[in-house]
């Protein structure tokens, strides 16, 4: 068994290859979880909503993702990615990180589909009394969702979000498939500069397995400050 | 007639040789193969050992033991997928005795098969939990052994209430052998980037890839709705709770 050696873990080494990555990954995992949240409502109000094409588009949306590996929905978008988009942004920032920019949408409409669905339970564990209640106040559809059944919901669902954050975070390693810098492109080459890939991925595993852990902890106090609060 | 003269030729690549004596045809399905086998091998594993830690995190007697298990759902739990694969690959088969010469597929599985079983314990935990207690400790009046109650009164009852959530594992591990092409098993993901960069027919290859995935999962979904069917004890379903 070799020795294990972590001496080559210097700052400078560590802002040069890991802290871009570290960066990346988590306001990939921040810019999900809220595009997905805000993508998944829509897409939950349509399957609430009682309009057959809209319920059955979002169902298919839906069943369709869910059924598909996620690094099968990466490889898609980064082929069907239009060239013309990535032109888009300013300077050569959109051809430079063509991988990086194609993950963030990826990961937004990808994850919007698991984020409806646990909107759409979080809505309809509301008892159906609210949505009455406030249609008898004379307030339009619009109006009942803004101020009676989402912001309750919303409520209830956070444990929720931050549970799904979690595997979201984790999830952002399969950008791997199409070369995105993330903090696990980091660690790679950063061990294979030094020759030393075993250390490299010990960190790796170290690094996910804190901060995925450390969230979890804060899901679990989340949960019983809400039962201390109901 | 010309469009669909032209759709059929864009699909002729498949019957084209790589140069091996193995056309794309039967590369697909040998790495459709792959990636099923991969997922089932894995799911054995992660079934037993999933079963095992997830019974031992509820022994309330033995805090050793238990907290040993909830360790290992941590551990496992809290570490994604690909990373876990890079351990197996790079770290463990570099310095733990007697592991460099483990093909590359049992890595893959035993991966795979560790991560998910922090899952299914997690399942059967929550299951066993679910029953009322009196389960128990009706079992234990009648003089049974912890293990007895355990082997004749819980995990039967367990394992029917956990099969919906069984159900998805056993899709998410399909979904989850994915990332094995990252180790270069030649499964369905590996097939679908290495053709496309091949032959060019990108969309062709991901819809050929991805339309056997769905066909995978709904295939699981079918087989679990059924295996539950024959499982359900008379009366003890939970459709059939509240009917009186």
């Amino acid at each position: 068994m070799p020795a294990l050696d972590f001496s080559f873990y210097t700052w400078a080494n560590i802002s040069t290859y890991l802290l871009s990555g570290l960066y990346f990954s988590v306001s990939l995992t921040i810019a999900a979880t809220i595009g997905g949240i805000a993508l998944g409502t829509v897409i939950a109000l349509m399957r609430l909503s009682g309009i057959k094409p809209l319920e059955y588009a979002a169902l298919w949306y839906v069943n369709l993702l869910r059924s598909i590996p996620l690094v099968m929905v990466i490889l898609w978008f980064f082929l069907l990615m239009p060239s013309a988009f990535y032109n888009l942004f300013p300077g050569d920032i959109g051809q430079k990180y063509r991988a990086e920019i194609c993950a963030l949408i990826t990961f937004i409409i990808f994850e919007a589909a698991f984020f409806s669905e646990i909107v759409r339970a979080g809505i309809q564990s509301l008892p159906r009394g609210q949505t009455f209640a406030g249609q008898a106040l004379g307030m339009t559809y619009a109006q009942n969702m803004r101020y009676i059944v989402l912001p309750q919901a919303m409520r209830n669902m956070l444990p929720v979000f931050l549970t799904q954050t979690i595997v979201l975070f984790q999830d952002t390693s399969l950008v791997y498939a199409i070369g995105a810098y993330d903090i696990l492109k980091g660690f790679e080459i950063m061990g294979n500069t030094f020759g030393r890939r075993v250390e490299t991925y010990i960190m790796a595993a170290v690094v996910y397995f804190i901060i995925s852990f450390a969230l979890s902890m804060l899901v679990k106090r989340l949960n019983e400050k809400i039962r201390i609060l109901r | 007639m010309t469009y669909w003269q032209d759709i059929w030729d864009r699909w002729q690549f498949l019957w084209d040789d790589r140069g091996d004596g193995v056309t794309y045809w039967q590369w697909m399905f040998s790495a459709w193969g792959y990636t099923v086998s991969v997922a089932a091998v894995s799911l054995v594993i992660a079934l037993a050992i999933g079963c095992l830690v997830g019974t031992l995190r509820t022994v309330s007697q033995h805090r050793v033991v238990s907290s040993l298990a909830t360790g290992w759902v941590e551990l496992f739990r809290n570490i994604p997928v690909l990373v876990q694969l890079f351990l197996w690959f790079f770290v463990i088969s570099e310095i733990v005795p007697g592991m460099r010469g483990v093909p590359s597929f049992v890595l893959a599985c035993c991966a795979l098969g560790f991560f998910t079983s922090a899952r299914i314990a997690e399942q059967v935990r929550a299951g066993i939990l679910a029953l009322p207690r009196g389960q128990r400790q009706a079992a234990l009046a009648m003089g049974f052994t912890q293990f007895q109650a355990y082997r004749y009164v819980i995990l039967p009852q367990t394992f029917r209430i956990i099969i919906p959530p069984l159900t998805s594992e056993a899709m998410n591990i399909v979904k989850n052998s994915s990332v094995a092409f990252a180790v270069s098993i030649p499964e369905l993901i590996s097939f679908a980037m290495q053709t496309q960069e091949e032959t060019s027919r990108g969309i062709e290859v991901y819809l050929a890839a991805t339309i056997l995935y769905v066909i995978t999962a709904l295939a699981i979904s079918w087989f679990m709705s059924i295996l539950e069917k024959r499982a359900r004890v008379p009366g003890l379903s939970s459709q059939g709770q509240g009917a009186h």
